[in-house]
């Protein structure tokens, strides 16, 4: 036993304990809870870093327990998980500024701040799942950590909000353990491998194979958002804004997007999931839903809601990305998983901003308002530029590979999905910017409160601004030997040759 | 002390440690609660001694008074044993604590006495090894059991122990009809002998009929289930963790048992049937937990439900074998646990708002949350989510089904898990809702809090000790039908 068998298990220690502390605590001990949650990410965030810095030089790092016979318990750091893990850890960080200030006198705290660091410390299990049982008992624990966040405000709204999540989530967990077990008693494995495990599975067992794949993307569906999948996102947006930042526009979606990655490349291999023929229809599918949740975006008025159906498109260009099964398609859609986190994220933190400053949930209020929140809505316009795929965003990395790898793959239609989602972004987020930039603000706002000099709190302001220079810092320094562009390289790399 | 350890004879202490329990509380009832809690921490720790004594030297069996079969009584434990009669002394511990806080003085004169006799019976049933004592440790059960249910006095409560008390003795009745052809046939009641004669003829068939009816009326199998929920849903509620956690289980044991033991060679053909009663128990358990508008109705459907459950494992075994029997036991020692602290805070519940009315639960997300959170572990464990007990023995009966191609029965596995979570968050989003008129509340002792949510904390933990258990379970191979009778006889 050495130490780094028990970094994987450590790091989710970071966000398990302090939770778990954080629960007993009573309401009012602000200062024990914030240091608690503030080291915890901390030493996260080092921990991380330790471990990008040991992979990088070649170093392994697993933990690895008993579960059941023949099954064990596998955290694993490898390039793709520490790619999701490093967005987890520093959105979190961001996001528990955010929500300390965010939530500031609200009823509840110490429940809110418990399940939050539960769901950080599930999604972290579930990135570094080294095999898919792991992946099934993290992919559910985030489930349930998310259940009390979208019921948190306790009205009839948020209940109802709740038991859809649960019903499409737990339906899709379902599903996801019947697949699981299924290919278990076919292989008798489970642990992740670079190019699958299933290629040495006999001719006979293909129909077999298909339907798992099927209902693994059922599944994985679900928290993806893949439509006709994604009915419980706009509703869950009733959570407070930081759950929405983080857990809807990262986590959990995430996920689910992370869980396809994996089953096509760990599971199945890209070149075994393309010879069974289930990598196009899946990429249709991705191609549909970026296409049709644009256009409900169009159609929204309430701001989260928008950036709600937003989430559902951009999330599909990973699986795009990963379906389009050639190896620069591949690095767009990787890292898509990060930039599309950055920018999305950022959204929703000025969607908060606006909600909880000037009580502002709709666009139709949305005049003027770059006047009176001018580094909030700047923030706001580099994530929309992000959006729409605009250089030298994060967002124009992204379209680029998935654009030239489509080419490369020879399925040219993709870039007619692509140009249709910017054309489509263009259209329902850059009215927003006309509206904030060029219209004359009303005399008075919804429900204003004052910050004194500044147009809001720093803890609300400064993690939107962070975030927006990290969108905009991924697509200029993309070529940087740590970019997340880079990290994206080596996981095709070791995917494709 | 290690040979204190291997020389005790652990079983009859089992016995007779809470039969004197409950003898002294019936006489000296000064200080209840302390004895009682003794003898349960004594029983306990037997436990352990047993555990011990079976990891060093495998199967025990015990003379009583050097007088062996066909004369003298019997005892014999094996890992299956071992893990009913831990999961029971652990439960009981809990339930234990928690019935110090949760009756009264006059109410905890009259609990003590009859639970003591109940875990006698249950000991006693776990570790015995011929007929006639089965029979007479499934009367002590059952007649206990109506007692402790009509404790609670009221209107609801007797109809329920009435119901509850003709079921079981009409259960017993069966399960005497079935050993005295036995008796008849083969002349001899002891397990092990019988099981080397036992053959395919009507007198045997009718015998596992009789038996089969008898403890599937004890163990509440759809279609047989109808007095359980009035009866466990009426009991003062550490009763009816009890009742659902353990007493259930007892004759469900005993039914496995006998057909692994007895009627495995003949019984194959018609375990078809019995899944097919589970299947239909996990259906319509669900569905009728899915209109109940009380906690503890809820929570009692639901156990019809589970219930359902372990009797997948009878045409699962055929092909599948260990993996079925390990699934089953596993779910069943999660759902003890779990069940007991479910009926815990429904408890809790009950005696803070003094309602159990699911739409009116009234923010208790905030105001009771150890209560709360005792719900929810115990629930993650039902419907069988990851970690918990539950996961693991769904996982073991969903990979036993996919085996063999049974693809009714996974869809089946996996659809009663999405319905259990269905009924069981719907108490969860009504614990965080205001209720349109607010009741008056009264303080729920710390004991009671805690006992349930470490109970349901047992629950998940169990997600992690399968390493431990299955090997435990596997002392003497009891799924393993001819080599265990064989042993027996060596």
């Amino acid at each position: 036993m050495n130490w780094n068998d028990w970094l994987p298990l450590l790091l989710i220690a970071c966000s398990l304990v302090p939770g778990l502390i954080i629960f007993g605590l009573a309401e009012q001990r602000v200062r024990l809870r914030t240091t608690l949650n503030l080291s915890g990410s901390v030493i996260n965030l080092l921990l991380v870093a330790w471990m990008l810095w040991g992979v990088y030089h070649g170093q392994h790092f697993e933990t690895r327990l008993p579960l059941l016979p023949g099954l064990d318990l596998v955290l694993r750091a490898g390039p793709l998980s520490l790619l999701f893990v490093t967005l987890s850890a520093v959105l979190w960080l961001l996001t528990t500024i955010y929500a300390i200030g965010y939530l500031e006198g609200s009823p509840h705290r110490s429940r809110f701040f418990g399940f939050f660091s539960l769901c950080v410390s599930a999604t972290i299990g579930v990135a570094m799942s080294g095999n898919l049982i792991t992946f099934l008992l993290f992919y559910e624990l985030l489930t349930l950590a998310t259940y009390p966040l979208i019921v948190h405000r306790g009205t009839e709204v948020a209940r109802h909000a709740g038991k859809i999540y649960l019903r499409y989530t737990l339906i899709g967990g379902g599903l996801l353990m019947f697949a699981t077990v299924w290919l278990y008693t076919l292989t008798g494995s489970l642990e992740f491998t670079p190019q699958g495990f299933l290629h040495a599975l006999g001719d006979e067992h293909r129909p077999a194979l298909v339907m798992i794949f099927i209902l693994f993307i059922a599944g994985f569906g679900v928290k993806a958002a893949l439509i006709p999948l994604h009915g419980w996102l706009p509703l869950a947006m009733i959570a407070p804004a930081p759950v929405s930042a983080l857990l809807h526009a990262v986590a959990v979606v995430k996920a689910g997007a992370f869980g396809i990655v994996r089953v096509v490349y760990d599971v199945f291999g890209i070149n075994f999931a393309t010879d069974l023929g289930v990598t196009a229809p899946l990429a249709w599918l991705a191609a549909f839903t970026i296409l049709y949740a644009s256009m409900r975006a169009l159609y929204q008025d309430d701001l989260k809601r928008r950036l709600a159906f937003s989430t559902i498109s951009q999330v599909s260009y990973i699986t795009l990305g990963i379906a389009i099964a050639g190896p620069i398609a591949a690095i767009g859609g990787v890292v898509h998983l990060v930039h599309q986190g950055l920018m999305k994220i950022t959204l929703f933190f000025c969607a908060g901003n606006l909600a909880e400053t000037l009580g502002i949930h709709k666009i139709s209020e949305m005049d003027g308002v770059g006047q009176r929140m001018p580094w909030t809505m700047a923030a706001f316009t580099i994530g929309v530029f992000g959006m729409i795929g605009a250089p030298p965003t994060a967002g124009f990395i992204t379209k680029w590979y998935l654009g030239m790898g489509a080419l490369e793959a020879g399925q040219s239609w993709v870039i007619w999905v692509l140009a249709g989602s910017s054309l489509l972004n263009a259209a329902y987020f850059l009215p927003i910017l006309h509206r904030v930039w060029f219209r004359k603000p009303p005399k008075h706002w919804p429900e204003e409160h004052d910050f004194g000099r500044q147009e809001t709190s720093w803890m609300l302001l400064l993690p939107p601004i962070i975030t927006a220079f990290l969108a905009l810092g991924a697509g200029l320094v993309a070529a940087a030997a740590f970019s997340p562009l880079a990290w994206a390289k080596l996981i095709a790399e070791r995917e494709f040759y | 002390m290690g040979d204190f350890l291997l020389t005790m004879p652990w079983a009859v202490v089992l016995i007779l440690l809470p039969l004197v329990g409950a003898i002294v509380c019936f006489l000296w009832p000064k200080n209840v609660n302390q004895l009682g809690l003794v003898t349960l921490a004594g029983v306990f720790l037997s436990v352990v001694g047993l555990g011990a004594w079976l990891l060093e030297n495998g199967v025990y069996h015990h003379a009583v008074g050097g007088w062996n079969a066909p004369l003298g009584i019997h005892l014999y434990a094996d890992g299956l044993s071992l893990v009913m009669l831990g999961i029971t002394a652990l439960v009981g511990l809990f339930v234990s604590v928690y019935a110090t806080a949760y009756f009264d003085r006059v109410q905890s004169e009259q609990f003590w006495p009859l639970w003591l006799f109940l875990l006698t019976a249950l000991n006693a049933l776990f570790l015995s090894a011929d007929m006639f004592n089965l029979y007479v440790t499934l009367e002590l059960l059952g007649l206990s059991a109506v007692a402790l249910v009509a404790l609670a006095g009221g209107k609801a409560a007797l109809n329920g122990a009435m119901r509850y008390l003709l079921a079981s003795l009409l259960g017993s009745l069966l399960f005497l009809f079935g050993v005295a052809l036995l008796y008849h046939t083969y002349g001899s009641l002891d397990l092990a002998i019988l099981s080397e004669q036992i053959e395919a003829s009507p007198t045997v068939w009718m015998a596992l009929g009789l038996i089969s009816a008898g403890l599937l009326l004890k163990t509440a199998l759809f279609p047989l289930h109808f007095w359980l929920p009035p009866a466990h849903a009426s009991a003062f509620s550490p009763i009816s963790a009890l009742l659902s956690a353990l007493v259930v289980k007892a004759s469900f044991y005993l039914l496995l048992r006998l057909w692994l033991e007895l009627f495995w060679p003949i019984s194959g053909s018609v375990a078809g049937l019995l899944g097919i009663l589970g299947v239909m128990a996990i259906l319509w358990g669900s569905l009728q937990a899915l209109r109940q508008t009380r906690v503890k109705m809820l929570v009692a459907y639901s156990t019809v439900a589970q219930i359902g459950y372990l009797f997948l494992a009878f045409p699962l075994a055929m092909g599948a074998g260990v993996t079925a029997w390990n699934a089953v036991m596993y779910l069943a020692i999660s759902h003890a646990l779990a069940k007991a602290a479910m009926f815990m805070a429904a408890g809790n519940l009950l005696r803070f708002g003094g309602h159990d009315r699911i739409a009116d639960l009234d923010q208790l997300a905030q105001r009771l949350p150890l209560t709360v959170a005792a719900f929810a572990l115990a629930g993650v464990s039902l419907i069988g989510l990851p970690p918990s007990g539950g996961f693991i023995g769904k996982w073991l009966l969903l990979e036993a089904a996919l085996m063999q191609g049974r693809w009714d029965l996974a869809v089946v596995i996996v659809l009663g898990g999405v319905l259990a979570a269905m009924y069981l968050f719907k108490v969860l989003g009504y614990a965080f809702t205001e209720a349109s008129t607010p009741s008056k509340v009264t303080a729920v002792p710390v004991r009671m809090e805690w006992a349930a949510l470490l109970l349901a904390s047992g629950a998940i933990l169990l997600g992690f000790l399968a390493p431990l258990i299955l090997p435990l379970l596997a002392i003497g191979t009891p799924f393993d039908a001819f080599s265990s009778a064989q042993e027996v006889m060596s």
